[in-house]
């Protein structure tokens, strides 16, 4: 399947950039016979969307947004400070620009001129600097709060300058300034309405009824004039797959993410839909409770890294639409991606091998599934559990309900699946979810070494200096660190062929990055 | 007549009672799920800090029974809250639904209920006909295949091909003949999946008439067989007949939650979910009265018009 490619041939992103054409063939999937080649965009037409979430509880409150509905509506009604594109590299949306203290720990941002909000009023230093403490301090309830705890202090400089001060360099602070928990929304006495749907973005909300559907139409005053060529937008919810398949097969939408893999080649076979599949940084994972034992023996780790066949799952569990992970979570697409390290392969008698440096013959431990987890998750764990028999690795899989998946068993029981979608930059995803002390340092791993690297790699603005620290750290974290990730899934979305999408499709995120909304058209 | 309003003011009383216990079995229940609304709204990303401080602006940090009475005294006096999770009026998030939902049941009934009861009725007077057993079967295949499945079939007859649609888009724009058109397939659906119960009930309520002297009496007098089961036989067996509606109708309200979420129809069953999944509770309380209050009037409407169609009970000595 040519999806692998990105992961097998150990192409860096860099090569992947150097060559489109190789990219696209490597990130997309399309029907043979299909033109590769795009016309120009074209303004109109309503872009219709379902989506595999939408809840009565959406809300226009960006410290909340947790699902495909609301991050793509999120992006339809605002603007960012900065966008990741569609190849991965950043670039300014609401910052025009931005340069760093050489110590990386001061930022100062130029804030675009002419943007407007949909309500009037041109977006000024004064917008960002509210929208952003929104999530800051001790009463916040956002889940980006740890994004922006860093930063002690943020002024303005005139009104089109934001000065930026965090408590340690950060070389990426503006990919952080991406996050779509972030949009830059109307400052009204020094905050912004969590309740107003009000942005600077391509649309405007003509009608938003929670858990069904959303109606936007273009703002007409939008400053990007190359971008955003729907004249509206339907954003609808339709969480059961069999309907969300339904409704594009009868045309009732001309866009649906997340394609049940089961059936997803039947659904190829139809002419006038296409499958789009991209492989970014979403992947599935097993974080082990290093703390105690048996996981604080990096043997056992190892072992129990041995024992699954990787490429099986992605055949059997994604239907092929994925790539193998390495237990790295720093995805094929991404800039310091380590396409050089050991590959941690199916091998029985390596496993045992580590298990009797461990001291121990046999192993028998739990592993706690749950589909909330990740779609496949208890199939991924009878999977696992029969290959690891063969290294005397008794996996006994325990099946935990999906409601409270989250509070009672991920990061309670000593093993347990997950996912990340995935950030888009090394340090980003590190700090989430490996360094020590981090609130979703899901494996509650501590390894001096790699927070060290860390920290270093944080304020360096060296790229190549950096990029050996991240090679570093990904070995760290692929030998020694806590988490086993089998697999890194694709994106998997049905589009009708009314739709045109540009060369290069997203990665970082579902449907183009979010932005489908603003890249697509109407062929 | 006082006999009929003592026995309504009665029912009515039991019924208040009945949504009491109810509403305090709902909050056990919910009680007992694990996690709660602030948990479920941050999801993945919760963290202990902003759990913390989500629970203190929610109002969950107060114990289970002062919660209830909260929420007791509030509906007594009319106001069935806020919901916690959309910060929305629930009688605002529930009215639009329910009127989606009572559109969709009253819809499959007019479907429903004549086209049962017409088959019930002609299956009776052709007892052990082809068409007696034809419909017969085809009403307990549709009623045996899981409703889902049914959908999906006409999905796959009907809206395939582009007669209907797959989806159900109701704004409040959509005009009557728009809507009956976008929810004749689920409507169709609840009326294959409800009409054996009702039919085979009609057709045993008859024929079990068409046994009696006075039918005998009927039929030596010379009538058509037409003019005994309309005329004689069917007025007494109202009151089965009647009672099965109810039941059916109180279904057609409750339990059409798989339906609505195959046709993506926004209905009470898929908001009821939703807040179940949310721990919206003053929701899933509000939504469970609702449906409870369906059953209990719908029996009560049962049961005084069994009560006045059959002489015997209305004139009791």
């Amino acid at each position: 399947m040519t999806n692998h490619l990105i992961g097998q041939g150990g192409m860096t992103r860099r090569g992947i950039l150097k060559s489109g054409a190789a990219f696209t063939a490597a990130g997309l999937i399309l029907p043979a016979g299909m033109a590769m080649a795009q016309a120009e965009p074209v303004r109109g037409g309503t872009l219709r969307i379902g989506f595999n979430s939408g809840s009565t509880v959406d809300n226009y409150d960006p410290g909340v947004w947790d699902t495909n509905f609301v991050q793509v509506f999120a992006q339809a009604r605002h603007n960012y400070l900065t966008e990741i594109a569609a190849d991965g590299s950043l670039v300014g949306e609401v910052a025009e620009s931005w340069e760093a203290s050489p110590d990386a720990t001061t930022w100062t941002l130029t804030i675009r001129q002419g943007i407007t909000f949909h309500s009037g009023g041109t977006v000024t230093a004064d917008d960002v600097i509210a929208s952003i403490n929104y999530h800051r301090g001790p009463d916040s309830t956002s889940a980006a709060k740890p994004i922006v705890d860093p930063i002690v202090e943020i002024t303005s400089d005139g009104p089109n300058t934001v000065i930026v001060t965090l408590n340690g360099g950060n070389a990426d602070f503006p990919f952080l300034m991406s996050d779509y928990h972030l949009p830059i929304m109307p400052a009204r006495e020094g905050t912004i309405d969590p309740t107003s749907s009000d942005g600077c973005g391509p649309y405007q909300v003509d009608d938003f009824e929670p858990g069904i559907s959303a109606t936007l139409s273009r703002h007409s005053g939008y400053w990007k004039t190359d971008r955003a060529h729907f004249d509206g937008l339907l954003l609808l919810a339709i969480p059961d797959p069999v309907a969300r398949q339904n409704a594009l097969l009868t045309g009732e939408v001309d866009v649906i993410n997340q394609l049940d893999l089961t059936t997803v080649s039947l659904m190829d076979r139809n002419p006038s839909i296409r499958v789009i599949s991209v492989t970014g940084n979403q992947h599935f994972c097993f974080p082990m409770d290093t703390r105690a034992g048996p996981f604080n023996d990096n043997n056992v780790r190892l072992a129990l890294k041995h024992a699954l066949d990787r490429q099986e799952m992605v055949d059997k569990i994604l239907d092929g639409y994925g790539t193998v992970g390495n237990d790295n979570p720093i995805g094929p697409t991404q800039k310091y991606y380590a396409d050089d390290l050991p590959v941690n392969s199916y091998d029985p008698d390596k496993a045992k091998f580590y298990l009797n440096e461990a001291g121990l013959t046999s192993l028998d431990v739990s592993l706690w599934v749950a589909e909330a987890g990740f779609t496949g998750a208890t199939d991924s764990g009878s999977l696992y559990a029969e290959r690891a028999a063969a290294a005397d690795i008794n996996i006994t899989v325990e099946r935990a309900p999906n409601d409270g998946y989250w509070s009672n068993v991920w990061m309670a029981k000593p093993w347990a699946a997950s996912y990340w979608g995935g950030r888009a930059t090394c340090d980003w995803m590190f700090s989430t979810a490996y360094a020590s002390g981090a609130p979703w340092n899901e494996s509650y791993w501590e390894n001096e070494r790699f927070n060290t690297l860390l920290l270093q790699g944080r304020s360096e603005l060296d790229e190549a200096i950096r990029g050996e620290v991240y090679h570093e750290m990904q070995t760290i974290v692929s030998k020694e660190g806590g988490t086993v990730i089998p697999m890194f899934a694709s994106f998997v979305m049905g589009v009708s062929n009314a739709v045109a999408t540009p060369d290069v499709v997203g990665a970082n995120w579902d449907l183009d990055g979010f932005r489908c909304v603003e890249r697509w058209w109407f062929a | 007549m006082t006999e009929i309003w003592r026995m309504i003011s009665q029912r009515l009383l039991l019924g208040v009672l009945t949504l009491f216990i109810i509403s305090v079995v709902i909050f056990g229940a919910t009680e007992l799920l694990p996690g709660d609304l602030a948990r479920e709204l941050l999801g993945q990303s919760a963290t202990p800090e902003t759990l913390a401080a989500l629970r203190e602006q929610l109002g969950l940090n107060e114990s289970a029974p002062v919660r209830y009475w909260n929420w007791l005294t509030g509906v007594m006096q009319g106001d069935f809250g806020m919901s916690m999770a959309t910060k929305m009026p629930i009688s605002e998030l529930v009215g639009t639904r329910l009127g989606n939902t009572l559109f969709l049941a009253f819809y499959a009934a007019a479907l429903a209920v004549p086209f049962s009861l017409l088959l019930g009725v002609l299956a009776a007077l052709w007892r052990n006909s082809i068409f007696d057993r034809a419909s017969n079967a085809l009403a307990l295949t549709a009623i045996s295949f899981p409703e889902f499945f049914v959908a999906y079939i006409l999905i796959l007859w009907l809206s395939q091909s582009g007669l209907f649609p797959s989806m159900v888009r109701i704004t409040d724009t959509t005009s009557m003949g728009e809507r009956l058109y976008m929810a004749f397939l689920p409507a169709l659906t609840l009326t294959l999946v409800v009409t054996a119960h009702m039919m085979r009930m009609t057709r045993a309520a008859i024929i079990n008439l068409l046994a009696s002297p006075y039918i005998e009496m009927a039929r030596l007098k010379g009538m058509s067989p037409m003019r005994v089961v309309l005329r004689h036989a069917v007025p007494n067996a109202l009151s089965p007949i009647i009672n099965v509606v109810a039941l059916n109708l109180a279904y057609l309200i409750t339990g059409v939650v798989v339906v609505e979420v195959v046709f993506v129809y926004p209905g009470l069953g898929q908001l009821m979910i939703d807040a179940v999944s949310n721990r919206d509770i003053a929701v899933v309380q509000a939504i469970a009265l609702i449906f409870a209050a369906a059953y209990v009037l719908l029996n009560l409407l049962a049961d005084v018009l069994s009560t006045i169609t059959n002489p015997r009970l209305m004139h009791r000595k």
